[in-house]
């Protein structure tokens, strides 16, 4: 094994309520790829910010290569040779390609230099990139490798890498390994955050698992099981959720139908829909696929109403619905719950009891001659807090306050217990604790299984395997025709995530 | 000759628009970084009213366009703090900060009443001044007004050329993302902030010592709203923001001249006419696609770095 | 190092909500006396005779009748003010809302002078909420079909309103009996459209109840109704609106249409009443004002209620310190300024916590 490049002792940062980082300890190798895994919440994204120099630790000390090591500022860790790629990017939609790698770097040579090196580095890297490219107009994966090579350009000593392939297909998995390797290969330490434990298992070579901001263990991750990493992260073992017997098997009637869909995107940087069809059934979950940013807040869009698309194209129950706005939809059952909870699916500063109102008034009948009925209105709000366990003092804290499992048990069950014919949900399970997870998911099994149609629209392919019965891909705005989850592999949806000419392929599979 | 000199006209048009030009300069690299500062009014206002009783109290109007840059840049300080460290809105606080400086110059003004203070000294580049037609319209100005188009070249060159500018760019289109790369958003924000109030009070100054030569009331009279609209008018770009001052500066000497020369327009519709235009300008600028996607992506946001 | 950090608080304060406010005007009080010092004049004398000695004493029957005065227009045009302002719609231009509505009225009742009839002063009403209305439809059609800020539309407007009245109050309106002299006739002495006290000397005319009306409604439907619903759920969180069904542009034209003709009613209110005659210096900015009382009743009806006395005390103070004390004028406008900037930097305290030092041990 090689020498140790960062060392972290005694690592510990208090928010007011919560120790996001306890006492944590462990060493990074020169030339390694370390993995740290851990679930949302564990206090991941904390230590990183800490070893980035984007907060200071409360106790604790850091070295690099024998050094001690107390960045102030990104900038102090970048000139120690530490880099890193975001989870959510810091890049700028309006600036070219260029311009996003200079402002990552320290001391960039001139432009015309820097396009230079930028073709040279990318290429080299198998990471091919056009600099004068506004970076708005990327996608998902072409961004994160902005983002990469910006740090490659530094030759970082350490990159830390905050759960990069929630936004790849698998083929651009693949290749990020390779690249990662390569990198190692050179002897460039990695330190590789993730949740999903085959990755890990896949391309690390040692692992420290964090739960509740406390260090509960460390292994190679190439032997030990996925089943045995799985519990060290989570703590508990976990009951997979269950389906009523022969669910999804028997093909009710067409709650809902898609006829060549195509529209443009409301948004700046946004993904056009493109001919999009499908057909969902009564008591049928389907699971969409899709790395983010392939036209998800698009679909959920054109379903809720929020934006409208050609006469014909939507149909509820055989009812063309396309042109009716999001109420009207609502009335006839066809309700959604959209990914971003704070700010679009709940008001982050109004009251639980507000919220409920927000999508509850015309199904719960909290409308009175156009005044609401805030007695009514409270009850809805506590009949979903108490049937989804919803953990808050009471219905008239502010949606802000919950946390984000909470609030999105609130969200989804605000719209389960209006009763839907069909409920559409995107990213159900972002960002929320395991126990919340499992939690959204058995309600959505659970409505479908009282003959509610359900579409899930998730960027986590292990969700949609564990609860859908059909899936579909969407890439660039188009979507793939629909095959039975069973029998389905990883090779099989990556091929259907990588393009619309794989369409044929998925359908002759599930022919 | 409806008694209109083409050449005075001219020349006097780059004079009308120098205020304007200054302010919504000053305002362009505010909004560039992600700020929306409503006050522009007030601080030309209040830097009108300080440069002015500066020039009267030292007799010299260089120290008080000193004056009035630094009255200027106090004013946007107020703004600065309110909007940076305190969070508060943008728009509500720079229409603060407008009826704030209506009211505080009106305070300082009272005792400027009726003076009446030296027209500054041109400069009469040499040679050049003598150029037929070009002299008289283009060098024979202040100091001042070759400044304004000075900076217009240099913030030019700031926002598209410089390191220092990439970095406000960057503020001003995504401040988490330039946050997370370690630059220093607030204080970024509070220098643009600082350096457009004192912009604006130059350009209020310019009104009050080299346009009017007095003080009055409101004398700027909806100039910092108009140089806000160019701002927008010029997609957030310093060359256009000349074009649109100039525009806007000809229209109101032409509108002055209409009225003097007593051609037969409505004088109501004269006298209202570069708000009207400025109406006009808005709504055309609307109609064109690359202007909406100019606009800064944090432009009037709130940042603040949770964790 | 010490240092201040500002830290979010799980649910919003209460204590700051409704306090901030009076700590505002506090500090304002403070701050304005030492501008007054600075000015040269005793800073307690100037801050009584503005709040204190014009309703205690000799004259006090006769300042206490010009609360209402003051404080009808500036609640009238803020409770609208304030809708919008809660759905992120920000209309500045009331002020020329205002004039606009004030000459819709003139309008109606110099065409039909010298006709008898209390029902012309109805008719006036009518034309006056008109024309507030259709010219704050100007700037809210540019913003929903074409996206151009309201911000700078309804204030350009206000500059075309002030250039109309000029012209009108030396041209058209022109009193034509009144020897050359600029501006109309007296509305306030045509007895089918004047605006008097309903109770002589008190102050309270019809602008006054209509205020409270307004407040009322104001109240009910933010409270109770759907559109005040609606409302605030656009300001707080536009894309949950567009989700739960608000049609943004629909709003946009309710809000500015809203504002508007309160804003033209007051104008009119004021015009047939205490102000009387067309001319060119109708208008004193209480259009502006109202932004203030807005915000310092927390864009909350009742709040405006008693931000409008608040204000309409600092209007008739600053009159009297004027005459008493030779404050200048524009004394009163810089202290309203300054109330409006306390309270800004006190709102933080509402979602915010501030800690000072260095961050306690959980």
């Amino acid at each position: 094994m090689s020498d140790t490049l960062l060392s972290l002792r005694g690592l510990t940062k208090v928010y007011p309520a919560v120790i996001a980082n306890s006492d944590i300890s462990f060493d990074i190798g020169a030339g390694e790829i370390h993995a740290l895994l851990g679930e949302n919440g564990a206090g991941k994204s904390t230590l990183v910010k800490t070893i980035y120099g984007l907060h200071r630790p409360d106790a604790g000390t850091m070295t690099l290569n024998g050094q001690p090591y107390a960045p102030s500022e990104p900038r102090a860790a970048r000139a120690a040779g530490v880099a890193m790629v975001f989870q959510h990017f810091s890049l700028f939609d309006a600036l070219d390609v260029a311009e996003n790698i200079a402002l990552g770097m320290e001391n960039p040579p001139p432009m015309r230099q820097l396009a230079q090196r930028i073709r040279d580095v990318s290429n080299a890297y198998g990471l091919p990139l056009d600099p004068a490219r506004i970076l708005g107009d990327l996608s998902a994966g072409e961004r994160q490798r902005v983002e990469i090579i910006r740090c490659l350009l530094q030759d970082p000593r350490l990159l830390i890498m905050d759960e990069p392939t929630s936004v790849l297909t698998p083929q651009e998995v693949e290749i990020l390994f390779q690249t990662l390797r390569k990198l190692r290969d050179e002897g460039t330490s990695i330190l590789y955050i993730s949740h999903k434990l085959e990755e890990i298992r896949a391309l690390c070579e040692r692992a420290t698992i964090l739960r509740l901001g406390k260090v509960v263990g460390a292994c190679d991750p190439r032997e030990a099981s996925a089943r045995e990493l799985a519990e060290l992260m989570v703590g508990t073992a976990l009951k997979p959720p269950t389906r009523a017997a022969g669910a999804g098997a028997a093909q009710g009637e067409v709650a809902l139908e898609i006829r060549n869909l195509s529209a443009a995107s409301p948004r700046a940087f946004g993904t056009a829909l493109s001919e999009v069809n499908l057909v969902l059934h009564k008591g049928e979950v389907l699971g969409i696929g899709g790395v983010a940013g392939n036209g998800q807040d698009e679909l959920l869009l054109a379903l809720s109403g929020e934006m409208r698309t050609a006469p014909g194209s939507v149909l509820l129950a055989g009812e063309d619905v396309a042109q009716l706005p999001p109420n009207e939809r609502r009335a006839r059952g066809l309700l959604a719950a959209p990914e971003e909870r704070l700010g679009h699916a709940a008001v982050p500063d109004m009251t639980l009891i507000e919220n409920a109102f927000l999508t509850g008034a015309v199904r719960e009948g909290l409308e009175r001659h156009g005044f609401v009925d805030w007695r009514r209105t409270r009850g809805f709000a506590e009949k979903v807090i108490a049937t989804f366990d919803v953990r808050t003092p009471g219905p008239d804290r502010i949606a802000r306050s919950l946390s984000g499992g909470n609030l999105q048990k609130f969200v989804i069950g605000r719209e389960i217990l209006q009763d839907p014919v069909v409920l559409v949900v995107n990213q159900p399970t972002w960002g929320v604790d395991a126990a919340a997870a499992a939690a959204i998911r058995q309600a959505l099994l659970d409505l479908a299984a009282k003959g509610a149609a359900v579409i899930v629209v998730s960027q986590d392919l292990d969700e949609l395997m564990e609860i859908a019965d059909r899936f579909a891909a969407l890439n660039a705005g188009r979507l793939s025709g629909s095959v039975p989850v069973e029998g389905l592999t990883i090779g099989r949806i990556g091929l259907m995530l990588g393009g619309a000419h794989d369409m044929e392929v998925a359908r002759a599979e599930a022919g | 000759m409806g008694g209109i000199d083409p050449i005075l006209l001219l020349a006097s048009l780059m004079v009308a628009s120098t205020p304007i030009l200054l302010a919504a300069l000053g305002e362009l690299v505010v909004e560039r970084a992600g700020v929306l500062n409503l006050g522009v009014e007030g601080m030309m206002i209040t830097g009108a009213v300080c440069g002015f009783a500066a020039t009267v109290l030292t007799g010299s109007p260089w120290l008080g366009f000193v004056a009035a840059a630094l009255a200027g840049g106090v004013m946007a300080l107020i703004f600065g703090v309110l909007t940076q460290y305190l969070l508060s809105n943008q728009v509500a606080t720079g229409l603060a900060l407008t009826l704030f400086g209506l009211g505080l110059s009106a305070l300082i003004g009272q005792s400027y009443a009726g003076i009446t203070i030296d027209r500054p000294p041109s400069l009469n580049l040499p040679l050049l001044r003598d150029i037929p037609w070009l002299g008289p319209i283009v060098f024979r100005h202040d100091v001042i007004l070759y400044l304004s188009l000075a900076m217009v070249v240099a913030i030019w060159w700031f926002l598209t050329r410089s390191r220092g500018g990439l970095i406000l760019r960057a503020v001003g289109e995504n401040h988490d993302a330039a946050h997370a790369l370690g630059y220093p958003v607030i204080a970024i924000r509070m220098a643009a902030i600082t350096f457009g109030g004192a912009m604006a009070g130059t350009g209020g100054a310019y009104i009050s010592i080299m346009r009017l030569r007095q003080w009055t009331e409101g004398m700027t009279s909806g100039a910092g709203w108009i140089a806000l609209a160019i701002v927008v008018f010029a997609s957030w770009r310093s060359g256009r923001v000349l074009l649109g001052a100039y525009l806007f500066g000809g229209v109101t000497v032409l509108q002055l001249n209409l009225q003097g020369a007593g051609f037969r327009i409505p004088a109501v519709l004269l006298s209202a006419s570069p708000y009207l235009i400025t109406i006009i300008v808005l709504v055309l600028m609307s109609l064109s696609r690359n202007a909406r996607n100019a606009t800064p992506g944090n432009l009037g946001a709130t940042f603040h770095a949770s964790n | 190092m010490a240092m201040i950090r500002l830290e979010r608080r799980a649910d919003p304060s209460n204590f700051w909500r409704y306090g901030a406010p009076l700590v505002a005007v506090l500090a304002t009080i403070i701050a304005g006396g030492i501008m007054f010092a600075l000015l040269g004049k005793n800073p307690v004398e100037a801050i009584r005779t503005i709040f204190w000695t014009p309703f205690t004493g000799r004259n006090a029957a006769y300042y206490l009748s010009q609360l209402p005065i003051k404080a009808a227009p500036l609640v009238l045009i803020a409770t609208g003010l304030a809708l919008g302002f809660r759905a992120g719609i920000w209309n500045i231009g009331a002020e020329g809302q205002y004039v606009i509505g004030a000459l819709s009225g003139a309008a109606v009742a110099l065409a039909l002078y010298p006709m008898e009839g209390r029902w012309l002063f109805i008719i006036c009403i009518a034309a006056s909420l008109a024309g507030g209305m259709l010219w704050a439809m100007i700037p809210a059609v540019l913003k929903v079909r074409l996206g151009v800020s309201e911000i700078l539309v309804s204030l350009m407007l206000v500059y075309v309103a002030e250039n109309i009245l000029a012209s009108l109050a030396v041209g058209a309106m022109k009193n034509p009996e009144g020897y050359g002299f600029p501006g109309s006739r007296n509305l306030s002495q045509y007895p089918a459209v004047a605006n008097l006290d309903i109770w002589s000397g008190t102050g309270i005319h019809w602008g006054v109840i209509a205020a409270l009306l307004s407040v009322l409604a104001g109240q009910i439907l933010l409270s109770r109704h759907i559109l005040g619903f609606q409302i605030q759920v656009a300001g707080l969180a536009p894309r949950a609106a567009r989700f739960a069904g608000v049609a943004p542009g629909r709003l946009v034209m309710v809000c500015m249409a809203a504002s508007g003709a309160l804003a033209g009613a007051a104008g009119w209110f004021e015009l047939a009443g205490p102000s009387g005659i067309v001319s060119v210096d109708f208008n004193v900015g209480y259009g502006f004002t109202a932004i203030i009382v807005a915000f310092l009743g927390r864009l909350h009806p009742v709040g405006i209620l008693l931000a409008g006395v608040l204000l309409a005390v600092t209007y008739v103070g600053g009159d009297v310190a004027r005459s008493s004390l030779g404050l200048p004028a524009g004394s009163i406008q810089s202290f309203q300024g300054m109330l409006l900037f306390f309270l800004l930097a006190l709102d933080v305290l509402t979602a915010y916590r501030i800690r000072i030092g260095r961050k306690a041990r959980a």
